[in-house]
């Protein structure tokens, strides 16, 4: 014990008169281990407390509260009490000595054991003796920590300061400047009026000390540690200016007049924080300066040029509208709801009706806030506008006019989440119906496609709404609809159409099944129409189809359109084939949230399909005669319908749907199928020397099979797996090999681990090993095929659940590249595991390689990194940056593409490496504006042009070199190329000049 | 933008914007030649912004494709603008951001006319001869207030 207290008296020592800073923290691991206690500290620097000399006893107290900090969890309630009793005291003390009776007792304030009494105690010397705002911006922000965690402990005894505790604050905070501390100010004031301290008669004050801020022009300055924005600041102080009505009277006058400024960012602010007001306040406190208010925001909303203050006034209407909805009305008052929306449509009414329709744009969106924000407003609003609107319409003889005239309709139809109808209330517009019902329907015969692209939102619109609608009008619609299908050929206003329709049919399946489709199908099958009314009709069909009933009659038609094409009875073309697979598909993918669409599709739609393709291949045999059934285009189109459905099947039907896919590709066993014609014993996993034929049906097994759910067991797969691999190492036919490639990898990688697994592996790679060995190069190719699409799906571990979408993935990617029979094309899809296994590799092969072989690695390189996701892109980027710059002048131009398809993104918010490597960045690109693909023109050309948002100060150099560059593409002999050239030099002129960026 | 001091035109007649290019088989073909021709001369220069208002000189039916004449092989582009009143003191601020956008936009071999639609605008003489000035268009660019007004018509408007 003494010579535990001849230490601490040596560490007093030094500390106070030796001036050692680090003392300090020696003294306070000393008292956290328990080598002293706090008593015997303040023993030992009994000499310093109580010395003349201010500096000494600042150093003393410092030591104090530096240790207090550290350890004040540890005191004891009694200890508490003695220390605050005497920092207390030392407020009164000498100036230097401040600072730190503050530190210490913002550590006091912190502990959990505050003797009762003394946070008033604390607070009432603190207000008598200190004058905040004179002191240091740390002791400040000391002061505002004090009371902030005096609020969290002892609220009830702050309370019982009653106003005095709000006077105190208002009178430390008054002129404070520094955003830090306006944070912890604000959060205090919060907390006052949040947790419902009485103001008393200080709220004009406290509204004062506050307000004086608002609305706030803050700017950091540039690279501030401390990370305050602007936004911060905003947001604090508006929670602290709506958080009471107490503050309405105060407030709204404010906010009109800061409306009038001509900050942006101030009428922003007045307008959120006046929106943010219909939050909390009642109509008691708005009515008194709705005129006011209105007037304000009309203004602003009519004359402004910015958007974000248009729809902050739109907001701050709204809000005010559900404000004064939610009032309730006593008998001797008027509906002051009532009284605004009069107001309201006073000043706005009139522009829908002035003759030139001006400004009726600003009055609509006015009126459509005010409509959208309860629906007692929206029943009001709509009342006195639709039928001026409707009237409007009618008396219009333009077309222009008519078309802003029914897309202002279109915003009052359709209700937002507010003004819904609740259970049992009409909808707004019920009165309406017949007259809106006859305008759209009008509208829908016009000869304008604006018009009519308008009216089909309308109509999906009333559609949508219950009661709008009745039997017959939807018949009507129905019919228009259709009309507009068969007739009109504008892109726009048929996919507005055939979107209409699919929303239509979504609620009305009856009327579409029965008058829709069977027009759709007579001119599909009539051969008479020309190929874009077919596509339209085909799409239209694929869109209405979201119900299981409409499916089942929707389907049967495209059915027959590819059966029809296979007989070649009217004349469609492989393209079309296509176009009605894709639609397939699209219907197909409702079968995942319906489970009658994906019976229907197992039951009726793949057997017939599966059915068509054999006939198709047979009689392509057999006869010589080619249907379009058996193109590749078309086959790998039906392929994504089948896997689709297959991935939605349930269980019991997905394990029939594999027991029947193998055994008709294994054993030809036809019976499942429908028009049962097909001899017996077909093979169809037997590889031919004439090429194609019923090999390439394969690729209807992998889609079948590989879409299938995991649990599904696929029967005799070893046979199955077997023949796979003889087919795709045998078979000449590139789709047949390929697909049988992908079908055996999909099904390996459905197997569970194991020693089957291992078995098949081994088997699989022995082969390929011999297969390699082969010098016929042919042969090479294809076992590599198969290579490649087994590591691909074992190595990505996200296909196992989703081999289906991991297809299309994969199948995208690697179409373009298969084939080419290089060594590093093969490694393309391993993505990042892959990456960072074999980066390096191929980067020690690049160095390594000779002159010609290089573009090989250059080229695996660029796919690579093009496939990788961002994130990894970044990281990586540094160390393959030279490599991909290297790959820009590479002579391969599909090298040069991927290699800037990959750049582009990274270029957008470029990473620190880049910085350095501008310079050869710059002249690689700009050598590629003019080189002989189109396609990498237009790709550097983004990429110039992404490289002028990198901080001017980088780029700035480079400007009149890639100026005088650019002057060279403008003058392209390609359209798009100009087009690029133009927008990245326009960019690069605005670089660095006045009024530019 | 005009700093709350009165706006010369405080209500024009907006026009609609029409849509983009549509895209054709010929764009896309490689070895076809596309020359330059009116559209993509209109394209170039109806996303200007007018220096008054918040619109393009689009939908203030400023510029029209009508109202755009080019040759491709003489190399000569002739661009007839039309003020939105006949008094309007933007109208040289206007014809100069159009023919720096030109000047910026197009190959060097092209000679650039730009002028103010006949018998549209008071000073229509004035304006044009200023605007066919090489030495005062040079010399405006000198201005750096005047070139921050050309370059905040000619940047991109971020919607």
């Amino acid at each position: 014990m003494a010579a535990d207290n001849s230490v601490l008296l040596g560490l007093v020592e030094e500390f106070v008169s030796g001036q050692v800073d680090s003392k300090a923290a020696e003294t306070s691991t000393g008292v956290k281990n328990g080598q002293f206690t706090i008593l015997q500290l303040v023993e030992a620097l009994g000499v310093s407390l109580s010395s003349s000399q201010p500096q000494t006893r600042g150093r003393g107290v410092q030591l104090l509260s530096q240790v207090l900090q550290e350890c004040y969890s540890s005191l004891s309630e009694r200890e508490v009490e003695v220390l605050l009793a005497f920092y207390e005291n030392r407020l009164k003390d000498h100036y230097v000595i401040i600072p730190h009776v503050l530190q210490g007792l913002k550590a006091l304030t912190k502990c959990s054991v505050l003797p009762p009494g003394s946070a008033v105690s604390v607070l009432k010397s603190i207000f008598q003796d200190i004058h905040v705002q004179s002191l240091m911006l740390a002791e400040r922000s000391c002061v505002y920590n004090i009371l902030i965690s005096l609020m969290e402990s002892k609220e009830e005894e702050l309370k019982g300061l009653g106003a005095d505790f709000i006077f105190g604050f208002v009178q430390s905070v008054d002129g404070e400047r520094d955003p830090r501390n306006l944070l912890l100010a604000f959060q205090v004031a919060r907390n006052i009026i949040q947790r419902g301290y009485d103001l008393g008669k200080f709220v004009e004050e406290l509204f004062e000390v506050m307000s004086c801020y608002f609305p706030i022009d803050f700017s950091p300055p540039p690279s501030d540690p401390r990370g305050i924005t602007q936004e911060e600041l905003v947001l604090s102080l508006r929670a602290v200016l709506t958080g009471t009505s107490q503050f309405a009277e105060f407030l709204l006058p404010l906010i009109i007049e800061k409306l009038d400024s001509d900050i942006q960012s101030a009428k922003v602010d007045s307008l959120q924080t006046l929106a943010a007001c219909g939050l909390t306040y009642s109509h008691k406190e708005l009515a008194e300066f709705l005129p006011g208010l209105w007037s304000s925001i009309r203004r602003e909303v009519s004359q402004t040029a910015s958007e974000r203050v248009e729809s902050a006034g739109l907001s701050a209407l709204s809000a005010l509208v559900s404000c004064l909805s939610r009032s309730v009305l006593n008998s001797d008052s008027e509906d002051v709801l009532q009284v605004f929306l009069s107001l309201v449509l006073k000043d706005c009414q009139h522009h829908l009706c002035e003759p030139d329709l001006k400004l009726v744009w600003p009055s609509a969106k006015l009126l459509q806030a005010a409509a959208g924000a309860s629906y007692r407003a929206s029943l009001i609003v709509s009342a006195a506008i639709i039928p001026a609107l409707l009237e409007q319409y009618n008396n219009r003889t333009q077309c222009a006019h008519r078309r802003t005239l029914l897309e202002v309709l279109q915003g009052f139809v359709q209700p937002t989440a507010l003004s819904r109808p609740a259970d049992g209330e009409d909808s707004v517009l019920v009165a309406f119906q017949q007259s809106l019902c006859g305008v759209v329907f009008s509208a829908l015969t016009e000869s304008s496609a604006g018009l009519q692209v308008t009216a089909t939102r309308v109509l999906s619109a009333l559609g949508q709404q219950p009661g709008l609608m009745a039997q017959t009008d939807v018949e009507k619609a129905v019919d228009h609809l259709s009309r507009l299908i068969l007739e009109e050929d504008d892109p726009k206003l048929s996919s507005a159409v055939v979107e209409c329709s699919g929303s239509l049919a979504h609620l009305h399946p009856k009327a579409f099944i029965s008058r829709l489709i069977p027009r759709l199908k007579e001119e599909i099958l009539s051969g008479q129409s020309d190929a874009a009314v077919r596509q339209r009709c085909v799409t239209a069909l694929a869109s209405v189809s979201s119900l299981a009933s409409v499916v089942q009659e929707s389907t049967p038609v495209l059915l027959q359109v590819l059966a029809s094409a296979h007989t070649g009875s009217c004349g469609f073309s492989v393209e079309e084939v296509a176009a009605v697979c894709i639609s397939l598909q699209k219907i197909a993918e409702h079968a995942r949230d319906s489970e009658e669409i994906g019976r229907f599709f197992h039951d009726i739609i793949i057997p017939h399909l599966l059915g068509l393709c054999l006939q198709a291949a047979l009689q392509t045999r057999d006869a010589g005669h080619s249907s379009p059934l058996t193109d590749e285009a078309v086959l790998s189109a039906i392929v994504p319908v089948m896997s689709t459905a297959c991935a939605a099947l349930r269980s019991e039907s997905a394990s029939r749907m594999a027991a029947q896919a193998v055994s008709l590709f294994l054993d030809g066993d036809v019976s499942f199928l429908p028009e049962n014609a097909f001899p017996s014993k077909i093979q169809l996993l037997q590889s031919r020397a004439e090429s194609g034929g019923l090999s390439q049906l394969v690729c209807l097994l992998m889609a079948c099979v590989c879409s299938l759910p995991r649990s599904v067991e696929i029967p005799e797969i070893d046979r199955l797996l077997l023949q796979l691999e003889d087919l795709s190492c045998t078979c000449t036919h590139l789709f047949s090999f390929t697909s049988a490639a992908k079908c055996f990898a999909g099904l390996v990688n459905k197997r569970p681990a194991g020693e089957a697994l291992d078995a098949v592996l081994e088997r699989v790679m022995k082969r390929i090993s011999v297969e390699l060995e082969n010098t016929s190069s042919g042969q090479r190719t294809q076992a590599f095929t198969l290579l490649l699409w087994l590591f691909a799906l074992l190595s990505d571990p996200t296909l196992g659940s989703q081999a289906a979408d991991g297809f299309g993935v994969l199948m995208s990617d690697c179409l373009d590249v298969l084939n080419r029979g290089c060594h590093a094309d093969v490694r393309i899809m391993y993505r990042q595991r892959f990456f960072a296994e074999n980066s390096t590799k191929l980067v020690q092969g690049f160095n390594s390689a000779e002159q010609e072989k290089k573009s090989c690695y250059l080229k695996a390189l660029s796919h690579i990194v093009s496939n990788l996701p961002r994130q990894v892109q970044l990281t990586e980027l540094p160390a393959l940056l030279p490599l991909l710059l290297e790959a820009l002048s590479c002579a391969d131009q599909a090298v040069q593409l991927s290699t800037l398809s990959c750049l582009q993104p990274v270029l957008l918010e470029p990473p620190e490496a880049l910085r350095n490597q501008l310079e050869a960045l710059f002249s690689r690109l700009l050598a590629l504006t003019t080189s002989p693909a189109m396609k990498v023109r237009i790709a550097s050309l983004q990429c110039v042009h992404a490289l002028s948002r990198l901080p001017e100060h980088t780029v700035l150099p480079f400007r009149a070199r890639v100026l005088k560059a650019l002057a060279v593409p403008l003058d392209d002999k390609k359209r798009l190329v100009r087009k690029e050239a133009v927008a990245a030099r326009a960019e690069w002129f605005l670089l660095g000049s006045p009024g530019g960026r | 933008m005009s700093g709350g001091t009165r706006l010369e035109n405080a209500n024009p007649l907006i026009f609609q914007r029409s849509g983009d290019r549509l895209l054709t088989a010929t764009d896309e073909d490689e070895d076809a030649a596309d020359p330059i021709d009116d559209r993509e001369i209109f394209d170039l220069i109806r996303s200007i912004n007018d220096p008054e208002h918040p619109l393009s000189l689009e939908e203030l039916n400023v510029v029209e494709q009508m109202r755009v004449n080019v040759n491709d092989e003489e190399s000569t582009v002739s661009v007839e603008f039309t003020p939105t009143i006949p008094h309007c003191s933007m109208a040289t601020l206007i014809g100069l951001s159009l023919k720096v956008k030109l000047l910026r936009s197009l190959p060097d071999r092209f000679k650039i006319d730009v002028h103010i639609t006949p018998g549209t605008h008071a000073s229509e003489d004035a304006v044009n001869k200023q605007l066919a000035d090489k030495e005062r268009v040079a010399a405006a660019l000198e201005n750096s207030q005047l070139l921050e007004v050309v370059n905040q018509c000619l940047s991109t408007r971020t919607m």
